[in-house]
């Protein structure tokens, strides 16, 4: 077996402050405040901009990445937002460059962080199948030899002269994954994009892309929340966290190494929320929230859902899903939202949580598995193994007649 | 053990900086179907939206034309070089939209494909030539109204203009034209990343340089101590030469236009470059 991907050193670094001022005027703003000896007037409080001094305001994505991948070898990476998966994904797709280091590639790549790239609703679905795949890089030729194939796959070929913004949405995105379960390519990055689309049809666009990796030695690198589509799909695992490799290893023990090693009961955001935290209090679970923002919050709207440790959801809601009422005439900056929840019952081990915050507008804070909570004796019950019966202990009442 | 396979070459090495000068012409060419069905798609798009479809191609420039002969012609008296007005606007006007379409789309490239160049890897370079060429396609179209005009003007008027052999030059300044146009919106687009108030600039800007221009005047009719500022504009030369063909009034002056093709041939080159730098990490700034 031969490497397919290796990566050396890989970094890359995010300038806070230098980027993002827009426009030329804020520009010639900062170039007099500089000139004057005055402070640069667009960055927050306590930054400085100070290019020599590392680490200042500058973000590391990605730090000193070091892997290889082996050709054939199926590769799923994990890690918490921000820890650098979407930036590696970014870079192995030539979307954007390393600010250092290199990546060696053998075989033609294809990546999918988004399917349907390029549509145009006013093309019909089969010059779309042209011109989205031309834009992934096929050749003309390439896509002629399996257009049949494609429109047979996407199940839409009676509307394949139709322009597509005639489609379903669901015909749409299945158009789109047709055409790009059919890249001909030696190495396949795939973002979050199965996360839509009708389940049967991820999983024929799945058992597609597992198919070729274990058929002609294809390489895959796969990014998702959903652990157990990971597991099913890749051998190996690389765990990211804050920009470097925490653990590459068996899939099942990199999975394992970022629900158990990773996390704690307590987030801290930099917006809108200062800490998250989530607790075992006797059978029941408390997430309790401070929230300190620029927003108005009319309604403080705190989300949350719990996982299991290979990522399947168990629950979720918010206030809204809860018909609380909406509170009249108070609009607040700082507070507290705290939630127990009372049922079900979790059998022990860990969870992961995601949270959601923000008004009655919508979410301004969106973090997947930023907390994880231990469970121990809730049910207080003799305990199963989990993947044998479940995760939640079902509150019964038996009764028993003759 | 087969050493030979385990030393074979790389296909791909992605690096931070590849030499300023790297450009990927192989890759471009790779790539040319691509280019093909955006231009296609560009052509369908633009006609299947529209009710009168590429009839619109003829209506702009014959009422902007219209609107000159009235503005320029009769009110302001301004020279049209003993031409017809309606033939001398009609040529500057259809050469005049072509450049500045290709520079104003061009311009923007990066703003108007932001969501696809952040997901997937192609030359960006196809997007601006891509532009060019959906133009040049729309040019051709205007250029049979062209043919029609100057036919309906021998037919029916009884003028005969003096077309000669530099009509040849036609195509060469169609290229120049159409280079100039790129290698501006080459150079501001890659600015624009960085300053969003550019792009105000642009539209703005390519207004006021169609005056800079001999487009609703001939460069004969400038006055001396006016002309150096026609003569540093690329677009002169290019401008009086095309009617000197297609009318038979402007000049084909050669010092003008070698001027012209020096200038554009350095911008060209200063675009690619800039754009080539710009495009590796726009998606960070966007």
């Amino acid at each position: 077996m031969s490497t397919a991907i290796k990566i050396e050193n890989l970094s890359k670094i995010y300038r806070l402050g230098e980027i993002g001022t827009g426009t030329l005027s804020h520009d010639l703003h900062r170039w007099v405040a500089k000139v004057r000896g005055k402070e640069d007037p667009y960055l927050a409080i306590g930054e400085e901009n100070d290019r020599l001094v590392k680490g200042g305001n500058v973000v590391y994505s990605l730090r000193d990445i070091n892997f290889e991948i082996e050709q054939g070898e199926a590769v799923g990476i994990i890690g918490r937002n921000g820890a650098g998966k979407s930036t590696l994904l970014k870079i192995l797709s030539r979307v954007t460059s390393p600010t250092s280091g290199r990546i060696h590639l053998k075989g033609r790549v294809a990546s999918l962080l988004e399917v349907g790239t390029g549509f145009h609703p006013e093309l019909t679905g089969k010059e779309n199948i042209y011109l989205n795949g031309a834009i992934m890089g096929m050749r003309k030729k390439e896509i002629d030899r399996v257009l049949d194939e494609i429109i047979d796959f996407s199940g839409v070929e009676r509307y394949i002269d139709t322009p597509v913004k005639r489609y379903s949405s669901g015909m749409y995105v299945r158009l789109a994954f047709a055409v790009a379960a059919h890249l001909e390519s030696e190495i396949l990055i795939v973002d979050e994009v199965l996360a839509v689309g009708d389940a049967e049809f991820q999983k024929k666009c799945l058992g597609k892309m597992g198919e070729v990796s274990k058929g002609d030695g294809r390489t895959v690198l796969f990014v998702s929340h959903n652990f157990s589509s990971i597991i099913e799909l890749c051998r190996k695992g690389v765990y990211l966290k804050n920009g470097r490799v925490e653990v590459i290893d068996d899939v099942n023990k990199a999975v394992a190494a970022y629900v158990e090693k990773g996390q704690n009961n307590t987030a801290r955001f930099k917006d809108h929320l200062e800490y998250v935290t989530a607790n075992q209090v006797g059978d029941s679970i408390t997430i309790e929230a401070k929230y300190n923002t620029d927003i108005d919050v009319d309604f403080p709207i705190l989300g949350f859902l719990i996982k299991t440790n290979l990522g399947v959801p168990i629950v979720a809601s918010n206030p809204l899903i809860d018909l609380v009422p909406y509170p009249k005439g108070k609009i607040t900056k700082e507070g507290v939202v705290k939630v127990t929840i009372k049922s079900p019952k979790l059998m022990d081990g860990n969870y992961l949580i995601s949270i959601w915050f923000g008004n009655s507008n919508g979410n301004v804070v969106t973090e997947h598995d930023c907390m994880s909570i231990s469970i121990y004796g809730m049910s207080n019950q003799k305990q199963y193994n989990t993947a044998k019966v479940g995760h939640i202990l079902p509150v019964c009442e038996w009764e028993f007649y003759d | 053990m087969n050493h030979e396979r385990a030393v074979k070459e790389w296909d791909l090495i992605i690096e931070p900086h590849s030499s300023i000068f790297h450009l990927s012409l192989r890759d471009l060419w790779r790539y040319r179907d691509l280019l093909f069905l955006l231009v296609r798609r560009d052509f369908v798009s633009f006609y299947k939206q529209t009710v009168l479809g590429p009839l619109w191609f003829f209506l702009q420039p014959l009422f902007t034309t219209l609107i000159y002969v009235i503005i320029f012609s009769r009110l302001a008296r301004i020279s049209t070089d003993d031409l017809p007005a309606p033939l001398f606007y009609i040529v500057g006007i259809v050469a005049w939209n072509y450049f500045a379409e290709c520079l104003t789309k061009t311009s923007t490239v990066f703003k108007d494909n932001a969501n696809m160049f952040g997901k997937v890897y192609f030359p960006r370079l196809i997007m601006p030539l891509s532009i060019v060429m959906s133009n040049l396609a729309k040019f051709a179209v205007q250029i049979i109204l062209l043919v029609l005009v100057i036919g309906y003007y021998i037919l029916f008027k009884n003028y005969h203009p003096d077309t000669n052999l530099y009509i040849l030059f036609f195509p060469v300044a169609i290229i120049m034209m159409a280079a100039l146009g790129l290698s501006l919106g080459l150079i501001i687009s890659a600015l624009t990343t960085k300053y969003r108030d550019l792009s105000f600039l642009v539209t703005f800007g390519v207004q006021l340089a169609m005056y800079a221009t001999p487009v609703i005047y001939p460069y004969s009719a400038v006055p001396g101590r006016y002309k150096w500022l026609l003569e540093i504009n690329p677009m002169t030369g290019i401008f009086e030469a095309m009617r000197y063909g297609l009318l038979g009034r402007g000049a084909f002056d050669v010092s003008l236009l070698s001027y012209s093709a020096v200038v554009t041939l350095i911008l060209l080159i200063v675009g690619i470059l800039v754009f080539n730098k710009v495009e590796k990490n726009f998606v960070d700034t966007v």
